[in-house]
C-alpha cells in the first residue's frame, strides 16, 4: 500500500478495479439510465464531476476535522452530508454558469446524491490511506471508470433493443446484469496491467 | 460527557457550514435581479431566475397548464423570440422539429435569467385569477363528488361549455407549496356566477385531498381560467360524446349548453362508461334530459356489472357500444373526455369508422 504513484491509481480505477465492474457500486443508476447513450452519457459526466469533488473534499473533512477529534466513526454520516451539500452547490453553479451544462446535467445531478458508488469512493480512500493527490486521482479515475461502463453498457443495450430477441423472461434488468456481468468478465482482461488492492 | 458532546457538535458544525455555504451561494447566484419581460407588446418588470410559467403566473399572465410543471400535458407552449437557454432535455420529447425550428418552448421548463421576449396569443391575456366560496357538495358516487363554488371576484365567468380552469390547492398539512390542477367546469356556462367541478379522489393526490377531506363550506378558494379547446364547434355534425368517471364533467356542460333546436338538429348521442353500478351516476339527470329535448340520447354501459347489480342496459367495452348504436359515422364529430386508456381506445375507433382525427376532440390532462 506504499506509495502507489497517482498515474497507477487513476488507470487501475478505471480498469482493474472499477468502481461499478469490481466493487458493483452504483447499481441502481447504472440499471435504468442506461438505455439510450445520450441520457448515459450526461449521467456518466456527471458522475466523474461530482465523484471527483467530493473525494477531494472529503478527504479534507476526513483528515482534518475527523481524525484530530477522533471521530473516525462518524465517517458515514459527515461524507453524506457533505455530498448532499457539494451536489446541491454544484447545481446551483452550474445551473448559473451554463445553460447547456445544466441542461445537460441537470436531472441527473439530484440522482446522484444518492448514488452509492460516490459515498463508496470516498469510503476507499480512507480504507486505502491515500493522499491529497492519489485521491484526487482515485476519484476522477472512479469517475471515468463509472462512465466507461455506463457508456459501454447503453452502447450493447440500444444496439441489443433493435437487433436483438431476448427471451421474455430475461427482459429488461434480466439481461443487463448478464450483460454486465459478461463487460465485468472482459475488464478481468486489463488485470496484469496494474493493481491497487 | 465530552464523548457524547464533540460529536454532536462537529457534526452540528459540519452541516451548519455546509447550510451556510449554500444560503450564501443560493443568495448571490440565484439572484439575477429584475429583468425585463417582453410579452407581445408589453413589457413586465420581474424577479429573474424563475420558470416563465410561474414569472408569468406572477404577472397575472395564465398560461394554460394541467400537469402543473412536470413537463407531461404540453400545453404551456409558448414562442420564445429571445433571451432563452437552447432546448432542454425535459422538452425534447414533447416539441415536434417544427416547433424547435420556430422556437416554441415549454414554459414550465425554461428559466427568466435575462432581459427575454415572448409571444403568447392575445386571448391568453384574457384568463382571470377568480375568488370563490366553496358553496356546496354533492357526493355522485364513493369517489366522485360535485363542488360548487360562488364567485367573488371577478363576480362573473365568461367561458365555453366544455372548457377547464385550473384550481389552486393551497398548502395544508406537510404540502408546503401551493400547486394548481385541472379541472373541467361540468356547470350550465349561462350560470355565469358559479362554476360546478366533478373530481374523482386521487389516493395520495395533493389537490384532491385538499378538496375533499380540507376544504370547508364557506372557505375561499381560488382559480385561473378559463381554459382549453374542448368545446362545441359550430357545425350541423351529429355531436357523439364519450366519457368515462369524472370525465363527464365537460360533456355535462357541454349538453347543458345546447338549445333544445340544436339538439333537435345534431342529435347528440353521449355514451357513459363506468365499470359497475356503484360507479355510475347522475342516471336519472340524464334520462330527464332525454325526455325534455328531443333527439339526446344517454347510453350508460358498465364493463363490468356486480352480479347483484341487475343491470339490464349496455355492458362491455365502451368502444364496443359505440359500434353497436351509431351505424354512420360519416356526419359525426366526437368529443371524448376520460383516462387516457378509454381516449385512445376511442379515438382509435371512430377513426376507423371514418371520422377524421381533426374531428375528435379531448383534453389530456394526465
Amino acid at each position: 500500500m506504499e506509495q502507489l504513484g497517482i498515474f497507477v491509481i487513476f488507470f487501475a480505477s478505471i480498469f482493474t478495479s472499477n468502481i461499478l465492474l469490481t466493487n458493483f457500486l452504483g447499481m441502481c443508476s447504472y440499471l435504468s439510465v442506461s438505455r439510450e447513450l445520450k441520457t448515459a452519457w450526461g449521467l456518466g459526466i456527471a458522475v466523474v464531476f461530482v465523484m471527483t469533488v467530493t473525494s477531494v473534499a472529503n478527504y479534507f473533512v476526513y483528515y482534518y476535522l475527523l481524525v484530530p477529534l477522533k471521530l473516525e466513526y462518524l465517517q458515514y454520516i459527515a461524507f453524506i452530508v457533505v455530498i448532499a451539500a457539494l451536489v446541491q452547490l454544484v447545481e446551483m453553479i452550474v445551473d448559473r454558469v451554463s445553460d447547456r451544462l445544466y441542461a445537460a446535467l441537470g436531472i441527473f445531478l439530484p440522482l446522484i446524491t444518492v448514488n452509492c458508488a460516490i459515498l463508496g469512493s470516498s469510503l476507499f480512500l480512507v480504507i486505502r490511506k491515500y493522499d491529497l493527490f492519489q485521491s484526487l486521482a482515485f476519484g476522477l479515475g472512479s469517475g471515468i471508470g463509472w462512465l466507461t461502463a455506463i457508456m459501454a453498457l447503453a452502447g450493447i443495450r440500444s444496439k441489443m433493443a433493435r437487433r436483438s430477441k431476448v427471451i421474455p423472461a430475461l427482459e429488461g434488468p434480466g439481461i443487463v446484469l448478464i450483460v454486465t456481468g459478461i463487460i465485468a468478465l472482459g475488464f478481468i482482461g486489463f488485470s496484469g496491467m496494474v493493481q491497487i488492492n | 460527557m465530552n464523548a457524547f458532546l464533540i460529536p454532536a457538535l462537529s457534526i452540528a458544525g459540519l452541516t451548519t457550514v455546509l447550510a451556510i455555504i449554500i444560503l450564501i451561494a443560493e443568495r448571490y447566484l440565484m439572484d439575477y435581479g429584475e429583468v425585463d419581460l417582453h410579452v407581445n407588446d408589453k413589457t413586465f418588470h420581474v424577479k429573474g431566475g424563475n420558470t416563465l410559467l410561474n414569472t408569468l403566473k406572477e404577472q397575472k399572465v395564465f398560461i394554460p397548464s394541467a400537469c402543473g410543471g412536470r413537463a407531461t400535458c404540453a400545453y404551456c407552449k409558448v414562442k420564445a423570440v429571445s433571451g432563452f437557454s437552447e432546448v432542454l432535455p425535459t422538452e425534447i420529447p414533447l416539441l415536434t422539429k417544427e416547433e424547435i425550428e420556430a422556437n416554441v418552448r415549454l414554459s414550465c421548463q425554461i428559466k427568466v435569467k435575462n432581459e427575454a421576449a415572448i409571444e403568447i396569443p392575445e386571448e391568453l391575456f384574457r384568463i382571470k385569477e377568480y375568488r370563490a366560496t366553496y358553496e356546496l357538495m354533492r357526493d355522485l358516487t364513493y369517489d366522485i363528488r360535485l363542488f360548487r363554488f360562488k364567485l367573488i371576484e371577478p363576480a362573473h365567468i365568461d367561458y365555453k361549455a366544455g372548457q377547464y380552469i385550473q384550481f389552486r390547492s393551497p398548502e395544508y398539512g406537510e404540502v408546503s407549496e401551493p400547486v394548481y390542477r385541472a379541472y373541467s367546469m361540468c356547470s350550465r356556462c349561462e350560470d355565469k356566477d358559479h362554476i360546478e367541478l366533478m373530481v374523482r379522489r386521487v389516493p395520495e393526490g395533493i389537490a384532491t385531498t385538499y378538496l375533499f377531506d380540507h376544504l370547508k363550506v364557506g372557505e375561499e378558494v381560488v382559480f385561473t381560467g378559463p381554459f382549453g379547446d374542448f368545446y362545441l364547434r359550430d357545425t350541423d355534425r351529429r355531436v357523439i360524446c364519450v366519457a368515462g368517471g369524472s370525465g363527464m364533467a365537460p360533456i355535462r356542460s357541454i349538453m347543458m349548453g345546447m338549445t333544445s333546436q340544436e339538439i333537435e338538429q345534431r342529435q347528440p348521442i353521449f355514451f357513459f362508461g363506468a365499470r359497475s353500478r356503484r360507479d355510475l351516476f347522475m342516471v336519472e339527470e340524464w334520462r330527464e334530459m332525454e325526455r325534455t329535448n328531443k333527439g339526446f340520447t344517454f347510453v350508460p354501459a358498465l364493463s363490468s356489472p356486480e352480479p347483484d347489480d341487475d343491470w339490464t342496459g349496455e355492458t362491455g367495452r365502451i368502444t364496443d357500444v359505440i359500434s353497436r348504436h351509431v351505424r354512420d359515422f360519416s356526419q359525426c364529430e366526437g368529443y371524448l373526455c376520460g383516462s387516457p386508456g378509454l381516449l385512445n381506445a376511442c379515438v382509435e375507433v371512430l377513426v376507423s369508422q371514418g371520422i377524421p382525427e381533426e374531428r375528435i376532440y379531448y383534453d389530456k390532462f394526465a
